[in-house]
């Protein structure tokens, strides 16, 4: 049979994650030390997984509501508000399998074959397929080092079209670990509306904000609520990547076509995650306050250690990533990596697996020990000695 | 809690130099802070983590539980001073419950230890009685997992 003829040429032309290459490769070696996971290493808090639990001991294992728990909902309405200064009614919050649903039916609710999506680049990986599906076009956006990897008002002008649809706004971004301040934020926002662009903000990251302030969302900035859909999640706040739980909140309007698409595919978000999402936000805010300052700590000693070894590393201010040059190595990321991996055994991400303007970088994640930090960059100042980087 | 007695407390090996980048401080803040904490009596000391069974030179412990009757004026402390002078013994703590004081005391035999408490510890004046309990092993010390070799169950997901 002739498969390929007979398959929807998108899904067949569409190409997997370039993270996984490295990781086959470090999979199939013994004594691989790696900074490459994109998910925390604490478990989910006991009192959560307490929860998740007793809900299944109370015989709690039917679907719940298609948009999720009541309950669940009115404590995602209450988080936002006491997090985020983000106020959202109950229809206005909906309950995902993880953040990647929520950005999976945000993308195919509002893109029409032939719309453009802004995606701002390097990013994670699943912006462009899930675009192309809907028959939308993707346009990259390059952040630049300069910048911080941040979206200038200028850059985003310049992308626009008559059909711009959507801009996706990945702050607190994977890989890069650039944040959008509040005043960036609002430097942006008049291009926006000029141009009537809806926006997906995908702020699973949110908690995980480092430095003076907290994480502003473009949903806070004038005019901008009623075009922005702001995913959440609680993979990365409270260490519940297993859980698939996530959700998404936005204007009313724009909530209610999106649970109609989840309503068919998925039906609901598991039943005991969702009981365990209850605790995780009634009572976890200094779980997060733990682990966020843990990984600050980690922060700090990564990029002074990639500094140190002359690999210039700008400081992140979000997420669990440090995204390092390795520019001054005259490799291709691909090859910095490859060649990483093989001497060294040591794992990392080449910046080209988020986009092409990652060349020339690589992503290196601290969700590890120190120990386990001090070793992989030990054995990468080994490697650079060996090469004479 | 004291940032810094926090991860000396994870970690005692962490270097001045580490902790002063972590916590974003100068390494000579750090310094001086740490001499403080062990001036003041905070730091007492410190000591590795050992997981004993893998040495050869194995050493036996046992948990004694005593009964004492307390003097008058002086409660527990004078017994307390007395038993912690002992070089066999490693912590001394006065507990609520059903006995007083918990010893922790190390030898390299059983029978070692089973003497020191039966010619050292049980025939002392305020002491009324004594029950020892060995330990047969250890899982985890001061915070540590000793025999857990937890892998990095972690996928590569994207």
């Amino acid at each position: 049979m002739d498969y390929n003829s007979m398959l929807n040429p998108v899904v067949r032309d569409m190409k997997p994650s370039g993270i996984r290459k490295f990781f086959s490769i470090a999979e199939e070696m013994d004594d691989v030390i790696s900074l490459g996971v994109g998910e925390p290493d604490f478990k989910t808090p006991w009192h959560v997984r307490e929860a998740g639990i007793n809900s299944l001991r109370s015989g709690k294992t039917r679907y719940t509501a298609n948009a999720g728990l009541k309950r669940l909902r009115e404590e995602i309405s209450e988080y936002m508000y006491r997090r985020f200064d983000l106020k959202y009614s109950v229809p206005q919050v909906m309950v995902t399998v993880g953040g990647s649903e929520a950005i999976d039916l945000c993308i195919r609710s509002v893109v029409s074959p032939g719309d453009e999506v802004i995606i701002p680049e390097p990013c994670f990986v699943c912006y462009d397929p899930i675009t192309r599906m809907s028959g939308g076009i993707p346009v990259p956006l390059e952040t630049k080092v300069e910048n911080c990897f941040k979206i200038t008002p200028e850059e985003l002008e310049a992308k626009i079209t008559d059909k711009t649809k959507l801009l996706i706004l990945p702050y607190p971004n994977n890989p890069t670990g650039a944040v959008m301040r509040r005043e960036e934020l609002e430097r942006i926002a008049p291009v926006i509306e000029r141009h009537n662009l809806f926006v997906l903000s995908d702020e699973i990251y949110a908690e995980l904000t480092y430095g003076g302030s907290r994480h502003a969302s473009i949903a806070e900035i004038d005019g901008m609520y009623d075009r922005t859909v702001v995913v959440g999640g609680f993979s990365k706040a409270y260490s519940m990547t297993g859980w698939r739980l996530g959700f998404a909140c936005g204007p009313e309007p724009l909530i209610s076509q999106m649970i109609k698409v989840h309503q068919y595919a998925i039906m609901c978000a598991p039943t005991t995650a969702q009981h365990a999402g209850i605790e995780a936000m009634r009572s976890g805010d200094e779980d997060i306050l733990e682990m966020r300052g843990q990984y600050d700590m980690r922060r700090r000693f990564i990029v002074n250690a990639f500094n140190s070894i002359g690999l210039d590393c700008f400081e992140p201010e979000g997420a669990f990533y440090v995204f390092p040059s390795i520019k001054r190595s005259g490799l291709s990321s691909e090859d910095f990596c490859e060649k990483l991996i093989y001497s060294k055994r040591v794992a990392v991400v080449p910046g080209t697996a988020f986009g092409e303007s990652g060349e020339g970088f690589v992503r290196v994640s601290y969700c590890y020990s120190i120990e386990h930090i001090k070793e992989a960059v030990s054995r990468i100042k080994d490697f650079l000695d060996e090469f004479g980087v | 809690m004291d940032k810094i007695l926090k991860l000396l407390n994870d970690n005692a090996h962490y270097s001045d130099a580490d902790i002063a980048v972590m916590l974003g401080m100068e390494e000579k803040e750090v310094s001086e802070h740490i001499r403080r904490l062990e001036r003041d009596g905070i730091i007492c000391g410190y000591k590795p983590v050992v997981d004993w069974e893998k040495e050869d030179d194995t050493l036996v412990t046992a948990l004694i539980e005593i009964k004492v009757i307390p003097k008058q004026d002086e409660g527990f402390e004078s017994i307390a001073k007395q038993i912690m002078t002992f070089e066999e013994v490693e912590s001394v703590y006065l507990m609520s419950g059903g006995f007083d004081l918990a010893v922790m005391v190390q030898g390299k035999t059983f029978r070692e230890v089973a003497m020191f408490v039966a010619k050292r510890l049980a025939p002392m004046d305020s002491v009324q009685s004594t029950a020892t309990h060995f330990v047969l092993r250890r899982y985890k010390e001061m915070g540590v997992k000793l025999s857990a070799d937890e892998e990095d169950d972690r996928s590569f997901v994207i």
